[in-house]
């Protein structure tokens, strides 16, 4: 292996003068005593390799030796990664002693010793390639599936396989020969690069499936797909961790994983804390049993800040060639955007736009990328949706990180400061948040199967009626209530009809928390039907009283539990109240 | 200063207003040394060259000055007798009492793992209403106050640590001015509380990169306290625009490319490494805690620049004073001000209206803004509006004003009266149940 010596030291930059061949974004260890300080090569010249520390580097010197290990940053692979909390390199936070994090101390990141059940899927003779299904065992009731290396390259034949029974991660699960007749073991583990996206499936379709989220500005206005990428960037105070913490505890996944990427350290520990406590809304059972938590908070080393984004990614993409469906979150990419700016500042690189670095949107575009809806190569699929927040500076959405995830994110959800003031909750602005999933054909298709034909005019429908009384909520404000026509007063309260009964919904309560698809589409229909009405007023004063009670019988609807008793009560009270004013036509 | 066996360097290569280099062997990054005696820190190594941060600026420092490395990081000799005295950004006793005696701690240390935390749940108790009623401190929270430079902020400050509930106080006082000083050393010697407070002091008068160190030498202070005797501790920062501006400097004087507003790239992670050490620990870890209350002064109200946008992403709420011109006096803003861990113990470890009542008065206070502009207008103010005015001036006086000091309970009590006196039970918008049980008749 080659070996170098410390040449120079700026912040966790470091300069190694080496002996021998070095690859670019090789992992190395810097010796500092009795520690060892991970590395990894960011750039070569002359006889100099630069790394970035992924610690502190504190009183290292010149002349310290480093051994470099002839691979880039690797995740270990294998049953046991559900529930866990691990840094952004992957180290298991729970097995580290101490209360204080200390420099160096790594560990591995499954359990050796647990015994899982395992169920052989292929037999003696069988054909196979990387992430072809060997076996499955059970994973806190997910069938984790037990493939054949990413890293295997070609067709091999399966030599033997163990039989059904228990086993630890390390044994040897099945013996797969080459084209060339050479054996190879196979273990319930393997390692794989985290910058290098998997592609052991067959095809990457477009998404076209809806992934349910049960809040209705995203499932009813904007909707997501499965596989699909979107983005949430907001001004800090408008309520993206509670939004974002909604949709991991609800969104129709079987794994989800949340890398808390350079955020504050009480969010994460209120993940830790609610997490375990939680009910998982689909399946009946705790929420931590399907997640995986990535914390590398803001106060831990910058550049595992960067690498704990990718980290989260590959275990991401390891679930989805087992045919699961996989929700990652990142908050913020922001911050991983500012640690790559602080080692291309270090670095002395020509500067982008705010000092980051010029390819940083081709960097922000290829992690995105790496979501995505999969036929894998036995025609099953998973999928990989991802949601990132953006912390845009000042508030401003034309920096850097927020347009480069413009680019390629298919949804945007814009929080916004005047919503969040006004406390309408989630403060998603509906006018400028957008998904393109919507204009997708395979979409329009398949809502249409789902739901019906009706339902994305109607959607559309609705954002007119929104912009409208936006439109007309601007006329009001320069002209006085009395200087424009009743009907108009109409116009712009039925668009707040809309907002306070289908965009606004409350994550604190216990039942209108979560809003199903089935109940999203009964809500909507209603508060459509109650828009293409014509009503009969006398003056402004009347229509604002009058929808003001609209709102209230509907909100009260949203609190009582679906078709209930009381719901139903609402709904005649509601019916009521509609017939004393609506025209019929 | 230096002993037998330490190297002696006597030529340097470089200077720079901030930094001074030197070939050198052997030197450690982050390590210590002097240069005729002024204290610096190596920042960059390249081969034999080393670049040194001299903290008291390079003036008078001469192409032969002695420069010896001491071996060591920025460190702090903790103990109890820390208690009671002022130092300066050094650690060095500025209050003519003798050093301290004591384990010697590196500062900047490591970070806490998160698994290790526990979430914050115990009140701090200011007796400030705008802080206790409408945003509840809890214990290793941090949060700044984002000030304008003319208010009262480091008198606001100095109440909070004479009120608040806490074992030990620690001050870290970045560009203090000599004045505010004296005045914080007054203020704790008159109110007797001496013993149970720290201060690091980096005043005008003393150079501007020292005050880089004060945070550090200020949270070693506080995780000894934490750490080693479980105490709750408070820990005061003011101000923190005047270290984030250090910081600009010396990247300046290092050749760093700026990013916004001419702060260093590494803003928001120099930030989040002294923020993040408020923290709550477990049982298991002792239960003390480190809270942090810290000034960013604002320059003309803007929150947009890139040090309060930094700050707001990364302390959990902010606090801004204003001054009510109805009364005459500085409250703490109940409108733009937030705690983000308020619901953690508002309405359990206080009274239980306590969340309802807070937001109603808020929301009445919101009307009487709306009313005010009415009346700016020249628009006819309806009775409504008028009551809202009257109860807006009451409460402003009887609770918001900084100067009201009593507890949470009072507070609330103090709330229902006034609810009484302007309002129909109706009119307040809170629940029956809670109306009729506390409802002043």
């Amino acid at each position: 292996m080659t070996t170098g010596k410390v040449k120079g030291i700026i912040a966790n930059l470091v300069t190694v003068e080496v002996d021998g061949p070095v690859s670019q974004n090789e992992i190395c260890y810097i010796r500092l005593g009795e520690t060892r300080l991970m590395a990894e090569v960011i750039k070569f010249a002359g006889q100099n390799a630069y790394v970035q520390v992924f610690e502190s580097t504190r009183g290292l010197k010149v002349g310290n030796d480093v051994e470099f290990t002839g691979h880039m940053l690797e995740v270990t692979l294998g049953p046991g990664l559900l529930s866990r909390n691990y840094d952004g390199l992957q180290n298991d936070l729970d097995k580290l002693t101490g209360v204080f994090l200390q420099r160096g101390e790594y560990n591995f990141p499954l359990d050796k010793e647990k015994k899982w059940k395992f169920t052989p899927l292929a037999k003696v003779g069988d054909k196979v390639e990387a992430a072809s299904w060997l076996g499955e065992v059970d994973e806190n009731h997910q069938p984790h599936k037990i493939m054949v290396p990413f890293t295997f390259e070609g067709t091999y034949t399966v030599k033997s396989i163990a039989a059904a029974g228990e086993y630890r991660i390390e044994d040897e699960m099945a013996v797969l020969t080459d084209s060339e007749g050479n054996d190879h073991k196979v273990t319930m583990i393997q390692k794989w690069p985290v910058k290098k996206a998997i592609t052991a499936y067959r095809e990457k379709p477009r998404p076209f499936r809806l992934l349910e989220t049960g809040v209705r500005t995203i499932d009813t206005a904007n909707p997501i797909c499965e596989g699909g990428t979107g983005f949430i960037p907001g001004p800090f105070g408008t309520g993206k961790t509670v939004l974002q913490h909604a949709i991991s505890k609800q969104a129709e996944a079987d794994i989800v994983i949340i890398a808390a990427c350079g955020e504050r350290a009480n969010e994460v520990v209120e993940t830790f804390t609610e997490f375990p406590e939680l009910v998982d809304p689909h399946t009946g059972r705790k929420l931590m049993e399907r997640t995986i938590i990535i914390a590398n908070t803001s106060n831990m080393p910058v550049a595992s800040r960067e690498a704990s984004v990718y980290t989260s990614m590959t275990i991401a993409e390891y679930y989805r060639s087992m045919g699961l469906r996989v929700m990652l979150m990142a908050d913020s990419t922001s911050r991983w955007a500012q640690a790559l700016r602080e080692m291309s500042n270090r670095m002395e690189e020509l500067p982008g736009q705010d000092a980051f670095p010029m390819d940083l949107s081709a960097i922000i575009g290829a992690f995105y990328a790496r979501a995505g809806y999969v036929y894998l190569n036995n025609g099953k699929t998973g999928s990989v949706t991802f949601l990132g927040t953006v912390s845009p500076a000042g508030g401003n959405l034309k920096e850097p990180v927020t347009e480069g995830t413009k680019k390629v994110a298919r949804c945007f959800y814009a929080l916004e400061q005047n919503r969040a003031d006004k406390k309408r909750y989630p403060a998603v602005n509906p006018i400028d948040s957008y998904s393109k999933y919507l204009d997708y054909p395979e979409f329009q298709e398949y809502i249409s199967k789902l739901i019906d034909d009706e339902w994305i005019p109607m959607v559309n429908d609705m954002k007119t009626y929104l912009q409208r009384g936006k439109e007309i909520q601007e006329q009001i404000n320069i002209l006085g209530d009395d200087g424009v026509p009743v009907n108009y007063h109409e116009e712009f309260w039925k668009s707040e009809v809309i907002d306070f009964v289908i965009l606004q919904q409350d994550a604190f309560d216990a039942i209108d928390a979560v809003c199903p698809l089935e109940r999203q589409q009964y809500m909507l229909r209603l508060v459509m039907n109650i828009c293409r009405h014509d009503y009969d007023f006398d003056s402004f004063l009347d229509v604002i009283d009058y929808f003001k009670r609209v709102i209230n019988l509907c909100k009260q609807m949203n609190y009582s539990e679906f078709h209930s008793q009381q719901f139903e009560d609402y709904q005649k009270k509601l019916n009521d109240l509609l017939a004393e004013k609506q025209i019929n036509a | 200063m230096a002993k037998a066996f330490q190297k002696i360097y006597t030529q340097i290569t470089a200077i720079t207003k901030a930094t001074c280099s030197l070939k050198a062997t052997g030197v450690g990054n982050d390590e210590l040394a002097t240069v005729n005696g002024k204290l610096a820190q190596v920042v960059k190594i390249i081969g034999d060259d080393v670049t040194l941060q001299v903290f008291q600026g390079t003036e008078g420092i001469p192409t032969n000055a002695e420069v010896v490395f001491l071996g060591k990081a920025p460190s702090l000799k903790v103990s109890d007798q820390l208690a009671g005295r002022f130092f300066n950004a050094y650690g060095e006793p500025i209050d003519g009492g003798p050093a301290v005696e004591g384990e010697e701690v590196e500062i900047g240390g490591p970070s806490v793992n998160p698994v290790r935390r526990k979430q914050p749940y115990q009140l701090i108790a200011t007796g400030i209403a705008g802080i206790d009623l409408n945003n509840t401190l809890v214990s290793g929270q941090k949060i700044p106050f984002f000030a304008d430079p003319d208010q009262p902020y480091n008198q606001v400050m100095a109440n909070v640590a004479l009120r608040a509930e806490a074992d030990k106080i620690i001050l870290g006082a970045m560009g203090m001015t000599n004045d505010d000083y004296l005045y914080f050393r007054n203020v704790f010697s008159n109110a007797g509380v001496l013993d149970r407070i720290v201060s690091f002091v980096n005043t005008t008068e003393n150079p501007a990169v020292e005050r880089l160190l004060v945070p550090d030498m200020a949270l070693a202070a506080a995780e000894y306290f934490a750490v080693k005797k479980q105490q709750k501790v408070l820990v005061l920062l003011t101000d923190m625009t005047l270290y984030a501006d250090a910081l600009a400097i010396v990247s300046n004087r290092m050749d760093q490319i700026p990013s916004k507003d001419s702060m260093p790239g590494s803003l928001y992670s120099d930030l989040a490494k002294i923020y993040e050490k408020a923290v709550q620990f477990p049982e298991e870890a002792g239960g003390g805690s480190i809270t942090i209350i810290a000034v960013t002064t604002l320059s003309g109200g803007d929150i947009t620049h890139a040090i309060p946008d930094n700050t707001g992403y990364i302390t959990e709420g902010q606090l801004y004073l204003r001054r009510d011109s109805d009364i005459g006096k500085v409250i703490v803003d109940p409108f733009r001000s937030l705690s983000r861990l308020k619901q953690l113990v508002a309405g359990k470890q206080t009274r239980e209206d306590h969340p309802q009542v807070m937001n109603a008065a808020v929301r009445l206070y919101a009307d009487a803004a709306n009313a005010k502009t009415k009346l700016e207008n020249g628009f006819d103010l309806t009775d409504y509006d008028k009551r809202c005015l009257d109860f807006a001036k009451d409460y402003s006086d009887k609770i918001l004003a900084i100067d009201v000091n009593i507890n949470t309970t009072e507070m609330l009590d103090i709330a229902w009266e006034l609810f009484a006196k302007h309002f129909k039970a109706e009119e307040v918008n809170i629940k029956q149940a809670l109306v009729d049980k506390y409802w002043k008749k």
